[in-house]
């Protein structure tokens, strides 16, 4: 008596299900499509990648950390932990993860952005995205994986394509904010003396959002690199996949190498992201 | 019905000369405003009106006719109207009901497509805190209005070169806005309204955020630069002494409505109503009214051509020392006083000859209140007042002088 009932069974997995197969049976072409897209540009930066010799890269690193960070010291201390990546036996592993990462971060831009100006300039469209975003956010990164593999099957494609789901909330939301957020003056200013909506936005919204953008860029690429891990466990090839055998196999060592490769990639790509909304903010 | 209404009230406007005319404008925040527009809650006051609808009345019915180069002054305090009043003459903010006619076109009825040209080619707009853009120079700012209109790079920077100069900021183009001060940042804001070369300028309380020597330099520099441009400016502001100094006409308003419309000396001397004396109680009236305003009659008025004894009758039967004496064309001659009188009548001396009549300082009837105070310390007379050709026309006595300061729209 104490029992849910058992009568009452609402049966949303299955509505779920043949929602999905009739999606699979009818737009596989438009999957395939989309997948072909993913795939090339994620291959044309892991060629890249591996392409470019590793000194290359860490010298390359080392100078973004320089320059870009501001201090000699990250710098070195950027080439010092790519060095140790490459020590490690992981840097093919982590060229991978980064193109992966690289890959999600511009298709999630190429969403984020233009969804976040449409978002700003209506308020319809906020109200309808504000509910989705926080759904998507405070969704487990691991049922993204379930109908990415559906469509796409196992591989590189749909751990990206659940990365680029995952990591695109954060840059809509702060490019979003960001433009509302603009001085209402710069902005009556620009209306006042005739510019077309066009004018006002990349006169006065986008270069006075710059730094809130920059900001949502830089939490939309953490937030990807995460996802790139966890996507290891579809078969995307990364460091994520490393730490999933160690794991497998119980060898602390060998996932705890893989493991601080990780950490060490999350801080530099976190510096040099987070370094952009910083220096435009002090001009 | 209505629309013979308006082509009507059109007609007039034109025989008024005005530039800008704003018939019945109402806005209204909040849901479902339109429930506002019956006879019976139009009448009603603000607070009611929320009460009743849930409605914000931002402006109610306002009337008001501005011509082609006045300098037109909206005064009020917060939560007043006046911002939104001059945000709605360039569409800024749509008014609920009412038409706003700008050189014979109704702004209200536009498209936006005929909006935006017409908000390019006839207004220049300067705001409160400059609505500057960061990230452009000080050059690129002020030739921002020309840049939307889609005029090629050199033109425009030449152009707004020449208007740079003009508010003093020559050498500063190629800096920042941030680090410009608050004046000169709002130098670059009154650039970029002029390098359009408007017909009307609108300017929402451009010179509030300002240190008080800094905003009266930039006042003196408007009534010059108005003084050689002749445009018509509408001018926001909460500032009485700023509205008295640079105004041609004030309209005051108060929960968005138009209290007062009138110069600044009619504001002054009759307030309309507790509102607007409240706002004059703490102007300083010398700077506003003028000799002519307080001057009155002398109870005796000598006249040379009557001789001495007519004259000293007179002023024994008032009780006075001394006189104004005029000629025959009532033109003022000087004080006479009764000792010389007396002494004349001793003589024999029928005419009055002029090496008995005392020179003194006159003053035209438009002379500030504020300037009479360094003849009153050096003057024991009282200030004759005079026309053009030197007719007395009355004087004004120290004692009004003071009356005239204390109970500014008291009585």
């Amino acid at each position: 008596m104490l029992e849910f009932p058992e009568m009452i069974n609402i049966p949303l997995a299955k509505v779920i299900d043949s929602i999905m197969d009739w999606l699979l049976l009818h737009l596989q072409g438009f999957f395939d499509f989309i997948g072909a897209i993913i795939l090339n540009v994620v291959l044309a930066f892991e060629n890249l990648l591996l392409f470019v010799p590793w000194f290359v890269i860490i010298i390359l690193i080392g100078l973004a950390g320089w320059k870009l960070v501001g201090k000699l010291s990250t710098g070195i201390t950027f080439m010092l932990m790519m060095f140790f990546i490459g020590a490690f036996n992981y840097w093919d592993l982590a060229m991978r993860t980064l193109s992966l990462v690289m890959a999600s971060v511009i298709f999630a831009l190429l969403i984020g952005l233009p969804t976040g100006i449409k978002m700003a300039r209506s308020d319809k469209a906020e109200r309808f995205l504000k509910p989705l975003l926080d759904a998507m956010q405070t969704m487990p990164s691991f049922v993204y994986l379930i109908p990415a593999l559906m469509f796409f099957g196992m591989g590189k494609v749909p751990a990206l394509f659940a990365t680029i789901i995952y990591a695109v909330p954060p840059v809509i939301r702060l490019t979003n904010v960001g433009i509302r957020t603009v001085d209402i003056e710069a902005l009556e200013a620009a209306k006042a003396f005739g510019a077309t909506p066009k004018q006002i936005l990349f006169d006065v919204q986008l270069p006075l959002a710059k730094p809130s953008i920059m900001v949502g860029i830089n939490q939309t690429t953490m937030m990807a690199l995460a996802m790139v891990v966890i996507g290891s466990m579809i078969g995307a090839k990364g460091l994520g996949m490393e730490v999933l055998l160690a794991i497998s196999r119980i060898e602390v060592g060998r996932g705890f190498e893989a493991g601080i490769s990780i950490v060490f990639l999350a801080i530099i790509i976190d510096r040099i992201t987070h370094s952009f909304s910083q220096t435009k903010n002090n001009e | 019905m209505e629309n013979k209404e308006n082509i009507t009230e059109n007609n007039e406007v034109n025989e008024n000369n005005s530039q800008v005319s704003i018939k019945n404008i109402w806005k209204l925040y909040g849901k479902d405003a339109k429930k506002v527009f019956t006879k019976k809650l139009m009448k009603e006051s603000k607070a009611d009106i929320q009460k009743k609808t849930g409605c914000i009345v931002g402006m109610k019915d306002i009337n008001l006719e501005i011509k082609k180069g006045e300098f037109y002054i909206l005064m009020g305090l917060s939560g007043s109207g006046k911002s939104t009043l001059i945000r709605s003459l360039i569409r800024l903010v749509k008014p609920s009901k009412g038409s706003i006619t700008i050189n014979d076109k109704d702004i209200t009825k536009m498209t936006n497509e005929e909006l935006l040209h017409f908000r390019r080619d006839t207004f220049g707009m300067v705001f409160q805190h400059y609505g500057l853009l960061p990230h452009q120079t000080v050059l690129e700012n002020a030739s921002y209005g020309l840049k939307v209109k889609g005029m090629p790079k050199g033109e425009r920077y030449t152009k707004a070169m020449k208007t740079l100069e003009t508010v003093g900021l020559k050498g500063w183009e190629d800096y920042y806005p941030g680090s410009l001060s608050g004046g000169m940042q709002q130098r670059v804001g009154l650039a970029r309204a002029l390098a359009n070369d408007p017909e009307i300028l609108l300017m929402d309380e451009p010179f509030s955020g300002l240190d008080p020597l800094i905003r009266r330099q930039m006042q003196d520099e408007l009534v010059e630069l108005q003084e050689k441009l002749q445009k018509t400016i509408i001018f926001v502001t909460h500032d009485l002494h700023e509205a008295l100094k640079l105004g041609d006409q004030i309209a005051i308003l108060r929960d968005g409505e138009v209290v007062q419309v009138g110069t600044p000396e009619d504001i002054v001397s009759s307030p309309a109503d507790d509102y607007v004396q409240e706002f004059v109680q703490d102007a300083s009236p010398a700077r506003v009214l003028t000799a002519g305003s307080i001057m009155e009659m002398p109870s005796t008025l000598a006249y040379a051509w009557e001789g001495p004894k007519t004259a000293l009758t007179l002023m024994r039967s008032k009780k006075r020392k001394a006189s104004f004496i005029v000629d025959k064309s009532r033109r003022l001659l000087g004080v006479i006083r009764d000792k010389e009188l007396e002494k004349l009548l001793e003589n024999n001396s029928k005419t009055i000859p002029t090496s008995s009549i005392k020179k003194v300082t006159s003053v035209k009837e438009d002379i500030l209140i504020e300037d009479l105070f360094p003849i009153v310390t050096e003057n024991r007379w009282p200030i004759p007042v005079v026309d053009d050709n030197n007719k007395f026309i009355g004087m004004v006595t120290t004692d009004q002088i003071f009356e005239s300061l204390s109970p500014l729209g008291g009585e």
